[in-house]
């Protein structure tokens, strides 16, 4: 039991397995990169208000890894409401998200870790 | 903050971009998570090797089309199987299947020929995002050309028959030490002997029975899973047909392309034992 409870996870949170802050900053940076540079991506972000999307960003990704964060931005239904974001393009947009993460030296296993917490949220997000 | 300065000219190059990037989507359908559309099966189905999976077989998500090839070959100690596919996938919803298969009975000169028509609807969930499985229904239709062997082996029906099954599918990110996990159950009705090879229906039974298959695998990373396979047989003949199982490897380097390596145990074929070999299918998506 012991060293199955060992193996499982230490009573770290994810937030700090993945680097705390200084990681989490550099995914959010670099998925920003990501979306400069795609065009369906970056179709939505047009009018976007870049540094808010990354400071609340990086609070979501922290919130979502059990780290020491209060979300402060809007619900997921409420900031992608009226954006229309179809399931091909949400995908996509994990696609970017994954690079992001890759770029950041985030190990395979701790990739799946985060994403398994980030789509739940899809059905707030996609056609909306 | 460079995305500011380039915004401008983002903006100049307005609408066209945008229309033609949205084409581009809708063509080049690459709407799933790497390697989560699954490989193609030994008669033309999207799934896993030996059995048919709910995933739709092309990368395309609700507002996409895709299509894609197979080339499959199991080569087991006294016979060799070649399998030509080709897959049309609509939607995520529905997937149009066609596959020729041709069973080679080594050193016998024997060559039987059975052409494979299969339909699959996803009747619910997705099979990455969703808390449940994606469950799908499907039918492969199967027409024996050559049935010389199936009638002089007992078949009921050696010219053609029908497969209905229904299939869940999952994938768990993260589940296995971090790494994403995919399993698969699958009920399939059918009265085929050695998947129809042999014919539909003999002298032990000409009914349809419940065949119970499944599907387990880890993915190491975004282009390499590994797993294994169990199909559960019917034995219509009294030929002591066997149940098949096979220990798989994929290589998925991109979304156009996949490579499946594995060792196929087919137990008894038409009298004969201990049929295991390599199988090996190369699957690409056109659009
Ligand atoms: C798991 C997936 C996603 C998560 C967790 C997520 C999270 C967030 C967060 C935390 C914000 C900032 C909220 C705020 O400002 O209060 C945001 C904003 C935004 N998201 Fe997402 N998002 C996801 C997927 C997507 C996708 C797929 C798209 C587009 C295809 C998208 C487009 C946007 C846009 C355009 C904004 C800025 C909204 C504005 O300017 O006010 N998001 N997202």
């Amino acid at each position: 039991m012991a060293l199955l409870a060992g193996c499982a996870s230490t009573d770290k949170s994810l937030y700090d397995e993945l680097g705390g802050q200084a990681t989490v900053a550099k995914i959010v940076d670099n998925f920003i990169h990501e979306i400069e540079y795609d065009q369906v991506m970056f179709a939505y972000f047009a009018e976007s208000d870049i540094d808010r999307f990354r400071s609340k960003l990086n609070e979501h990704l922290c919130f979502l890894a059990d780290g020491p964060c209060a979300y402060t931005g809007d619900t997921m239904a409420q900031v992608h409401a009226g954006m229309n974001i179809s399931e091909g393009d949400f995908n996509h947009g994990v696609d970017l998200f994954i690079a992001a993460m890759d770029k950041a030296n985030v190990p395979h296993p701790l990739q799946n870790r985060l994403l398994a917490k980030m789509v739940p949220t899809r059905q707030d997000i996609i056609y909306l | 903050m460079r995305i500011l300065q380039k915004r401008t000219l983002q903006r100049a190059l307005g609408t066209a971009v945008l229309a033609v990037s949205m084409m581009g989507q809708a063509w080049a359908a690459d709407g799933k998570l790497i390697a989560t559309a699954g490989l193609t099966q030994v008669e033309g189905s999207g799934g896993g090797g030996i059995v048919p999976w709910a995933t739709i077989s092309g990368y395309d998500s609700r507002d996409q089309i895709s299509a894609g090839a197979t080339v499959t070959r199991v080569d087991v100690s006294d016979f060799r199987l070649s399998m030509l596919g080709a897959s049309l996938s609509l939607y995520d919803k529905v997937e149009l299947s066609i596959a020729q298969q041709r069973f080679e009975i080594k050193g016998a000169g024997v060559d039987i020929k059975q052409n494979i028509v299969g339909l699959k609807y996803r009747l619910y969930g997705d099979v990455v995002y969703d808390t449940w499985p994606q469950v799908s229904v499907g039918l492969q239709h199967k027409k024996l050309e050559d049935g010389d062997v199936a009638g002089a082996v007992g078949a009921k029906n050696n010219s053609s028959g029908t497969d209905f099954y229904v299939a869940a599918t999952k994938v768990h990110l993260g589940a296995i030490a971090g790494y994403n996990a995919v399993w698969n159950l699958t009920a399939r009705a059918t009265k085929a002997n050695e998947m129809g090879i042999l014919g539909f229906g003999g002298v032990e039974n000409n009914d349809y029975q419940v065949m119970l298959e499944a599907s387990a695998g880890i993915l190491f990373s975004r282009h390499l899973a590994v797993g294994l396979e169990y199909r559960q047989k019917p034995d219509n003949l009294g030929l002591g047909e066997d149940d098949w199982m096979d220990y798989f490897i994929s290589y998925i380097p991109s979304k156009d392309f996949n490579l499946t390596l594995a060792w196929a145990k087919l137990g008894t074929i038409a009298g004969a034992p201990g049929q295991d070999g390599l199988y090996l299918s190369l699957n690409g998506q056109l659009w």
